[in-house]
């Protein structure tokens, strides 16, 4: 096996210019279905965790993936390691040494010889780490497992990489259990350990965020010193749009297993396009007393990604959202609960009028609803109407028929938005249809 | 709602609660953990007071003392009242009395402090017929379905279990519980560290404007420096069991009088943040805190008497008040020469944090 060069020579080496590429990369999981429908043969829901996301990664890049949880942004980094299954599309890897590689056909054997160039960096050091292992066979493991190093090699790699990560003197860690260790001390070894492979891109999985204030500033800038030092290129994964500001190069906002913005950090910050990306920034707490508790927050969470909204899957919760955003019967209910939440006199009547609401949650742009007549449910609907006559549902209305025991209304249909240039940076929201830009 | 009052200015009267120099321990093998050291402040009705820190400072430990969820083996000292009764001489069972119909505690994580199988009607029927015994069921619903509102959470989810709510929706669930009983002072350590920053955001909001809506004092435990910003009065800053820096959330984030706090407020990433700045050093093992003040190990500003002898707790104005030699001589403090020299101390290794 090939040694690795010397982590303190300098990549100058003539490389490609991408080192990672994603083609409409899809990771689907299937849910186990109940029994019947096992017995059935049905096949069950399936949960679109990462649904259509093409991105290319230069070398020596900080790219941020940030998101919700459950947006997909940890199963994308998993992916790229091929921790997840690929559905479809593809990975493709441009090793430095050995030229492109098809990451999402690799099985076995190839996929842990991939490791060696790329590595992760998991979100809880506590659980990253085998408590019965010490610091020094925890580091030196991916150089065992490989077969790379035994002996004095291995200890002398050991304390190279725990050197570099800031762990000295070294002697006072090695001998060490995860347990002896504070949070801020385990990340490092964490991180000891994902580089002692020379890797040539990180996946730091929300690395700071189990960390204290205090210290995650420090890891922050080891991560940085790496980078600069090893030629790593990173792809940071992260809740926390704070961080990332600082951090990245580029940044891709994900929601519900799409990208919905990507662009360089200081577009993204200096004139948020997507409706999401504005909500994330204005929700931010940051510690400065002027700044008031925001107020047009996006309501509701981030729905079931098992079955996600029509349209645009974010249009429920948007502040910005127009009448071709995808409208749905679902969003009748939650404005009828809504509506309910405000009102205590009526709701009795009301909920006898419109009935079993369970009825809406079939997707679908056309929405049964009542069972007290039609004229009473028009009433009520005119009411609630009339409540917030902004309410961006009701331009997603095409028409409300009378039916035999309520009405049927009707919405717009409309597909999920394509991701389309938008001055400096891509944009998946009928807010920004495509305006023909060049790249800057 | 007899529980909602109108809109207005907040009510300015004496102190809900009240702690002077309060003290919590553990028992463990290698002596008394000191989990709060001497710690002295007041809670006003309808205030929200934020409580900061690190992890193990005893913010938590504090807020727990504070209504005596305490565990075995820990004991309490001091002065601490609540609407002037002395809470340190009741019984159990009294302290038990006042627990939920009271006092009121939000917890980190809502999914645990909810039954799985019970309905949510189920817990608001419980929790009111253990605390309010001579309520109807239409009463009790009236009462649970008015706060559920208030909460956003519709009337129709009222029989749902809490696997079909969000975790959002289940710390709304959770504060609604604890408000349902309309106590006068809550505790609510760390409430939206689960969730994420649009929710968080959410119940941030809904803290913030309890106060328009309640009657209720909040102290609001949290690490998270910007939380405070957002939805607090005043705020408090804990180290190593004690409180450093107490003041108006807006004097102490513009103008901090502990380096701590200074120090603190430097090492947060904010979207702001052009440089990276951390404190160096742990935070120290409460068994044995250091002599002196506990952080001047870490303090950038130490002087040779910061490690002999405890900072005297002094007010800055408007009831601002912060524990810091550097502070004191600042404002004009006579010191020796020799108490006043940079503080010599070992070098901290890189890795020595926490």
């Amino acid at each position: 096996m090939p040694t690795k060069p010397d982590i303190d020579a300098t990549p100058a080496k003539e490389r490609s210019a991408t080192v990672l590429d994603l083609d409409d990369l899809a990771v689907h999981f299937q849910l186990q279905g109940n029994a019947l429908s096992r017995v059935l043969g049905l096949r069950g829901r399936v949960v679109k965790a990462v649904d259509g996301v093409s991105l290319s990664l230069a070398r020596g890049e900080v790219l941020g993936v940030v998101g919700e949880s459950g947006s997909g942004k940890t199963t994308l980094g998993r992916a790229l390691l091929g921790l997840a299954p690929t559905s479809s599309g593809s990975i493709t890897y441009h090793s430095a040494d050995r030229g492109r590689r098809v990451v999402s056909e690799m099985r076995g054997a190839e996929l842990r010889e991939l490791r060696t160039d790329l590595q992760m960096v998991f979100q809880d050091p506590h659980a990253a780490l085998n408590p019965s292992m010490t610091i020094e066979e925890a580091v030196g493991h991916p150089l065992v497992i490989h077969k790379i190093a035994k002996g004095a090699d291995l200890k002398r790699r050991v304390e190279a990489s725990l050197e570099r990560v800031g762990l000295s003197p070294t002697e006072r860690f090695m001998t060490k259990f995860p347990s002896d260790l504070s949070g801020g001390q385990k990340q490092r070894a964490v991180i000891a350990r994902a580089i002692i492979l020379d890797p040539e891109v990180l996946v730091a999985d929300e690395p700071v965020s189990m960390l204290d204030m205090s210290v995650r500033a420090k890891i922050l800038q080891l991560m940085l010193d790496l980078k600069n030092d090893l030629g790593l290129t990173y792809v940071y994964i992260t809740h926390d749009l704070a961080s990332a500001k600082y951090f990245c190069d580029r940044i891709a906002i994900m929601y519900l297993g799409r990208i919905v913005e990507i662009g360089p950090t200081e577009e993204i910050f200096a004139q948020p396009r997507h409706p999401y990306t504005k909500a994330l920034l204005a929700a931010i707490p940051e510690p400065d007393p002027e700044k008031m508790v925001p107020r047009n927050l996006p309501r509701g969470e981030i729905p079931d990604a098992a079955d996600p909204p029509l349209g645009c899957s974010f249009h429920p919760r948007c502040p910005e959202a127009v009448a071709g955003c995808g409208w749905e019967s679902r969003d009748l209910r939650t404005l009828v609960e809504e509506h309910w939440t405000r009102t205590d006199t009526a709701y009795d009547e009301e909920q006898r009028v419109l009935g079993d609401l369970g009825r809406l949650d079939k997707p679908s742009t056309t929405a049964a609803l009542g069972s007290g007549g039609s004229q009473a449910v028009r009433g009520i609907l005119d009411g609630i109407r009339a409540e917030d006559t902004t309410e961006p549902l009701w331009s997603g209305v095409t028409s409300i028929e009378d039916s035999a025991s309520g009405v049927t209304v009707h919405f717009q249909p409309a597909e999920p938005p394509a991701l389309r240039r938008a001055g400096g940076v891509d944009v998946a929201c009928v807010l920004y249809p495509d305006d023909g830009t060049p790249a800057d | 709602m007899s529980e909602l009052r109108d809109a207005g200015a907040p009510v300015i009267e004496g102190p809900v609660f009240e702690a002077v120099d309060l003290r919590v321990w553990y028992a463990t093998d290698r002596g008394p953990v000191r989990a709060v050291d001497g710690v002295s402040f007041s809670v006003r009705r309808g205030e929200i007071l934020g409580l900061v820190g690190e992890s193990g400072c005893g913010k938590s430990t504090l807020g727990r003392g504070l209504i005596g969820l305490l565990p075995e083996g820990s004991g309490r000292d001091g002065e601490l009242r609540f609407q002037g009764r002395d809470m340190l001489a009741l019984t159990g069972r009294e302290q038990r009395a006042l627990r939920g119909s009271d006092l009121g505690m939000i917890f980190q994580e809502p999914l645990t402090r909810l039954n799985p199988l019970m309905r949510i009607s189920e817990h608001f029927e419980e929790t009111l017929k253990i605390h309010e015994p001579g309520l109807s069921k239409a009463e009790t619903e009236a009462r649970a379905l008015a706060i559920l509102r208030v909460m956003g959470i519709p009337p129709t989810r009222y029989r749902a279990y809490p696997h079909e709510f969000s975790g959002g929706m289940r710390q709304r669930l959770m504060i609604a519980l604890a408000l349902v009983l309309r106590p006068a002072f809550v505790v609510a350590d760390e409430p939206t560290t689960a969730l994420d920053v649009l929710v968080e955001a959410q119940i941030i909001r809904i803290l913030h404007d309890l106060r328009s809506e309640f009657d209720t004092a909040l102290l609001l435990i949290t690490h998270n420096l910007g939380i405070i910003a957002e939805a607090c009065d005043r705020v408090a800053v804990m180290y190593a069991g004690e409180i450093v820096e107490i003041g108006d959330a807006k004097a102490v984030f513009s103008n901090p009088k502990h380096p701590y706090t200074r120090e603190l407020l430097r090492s947060t990433i904010s979207l702001s943040t052009t440089g990276l700045n951390y404190i160096d050093g742990a935070p120290p093992d409460l068994v044995e805190p250091p002599s002196g003040c506990h952080f001047h190990p870490r303090c950038p500003d130490a002087m040779a008497v910061c490690a002999q002898r405890h900072p005297v707790d002094r007010d800055h104005g408007e009831g601002h008040r912060a524990a810091c030699w550097a502070t004191d001589v600042a404002d004009g403090l006579q010191l020796d020469a020799s108490e006043r020299a940079p503080l010599e101390r070992e070098e901290i290794a890189v890795a020595d944090e926490a």
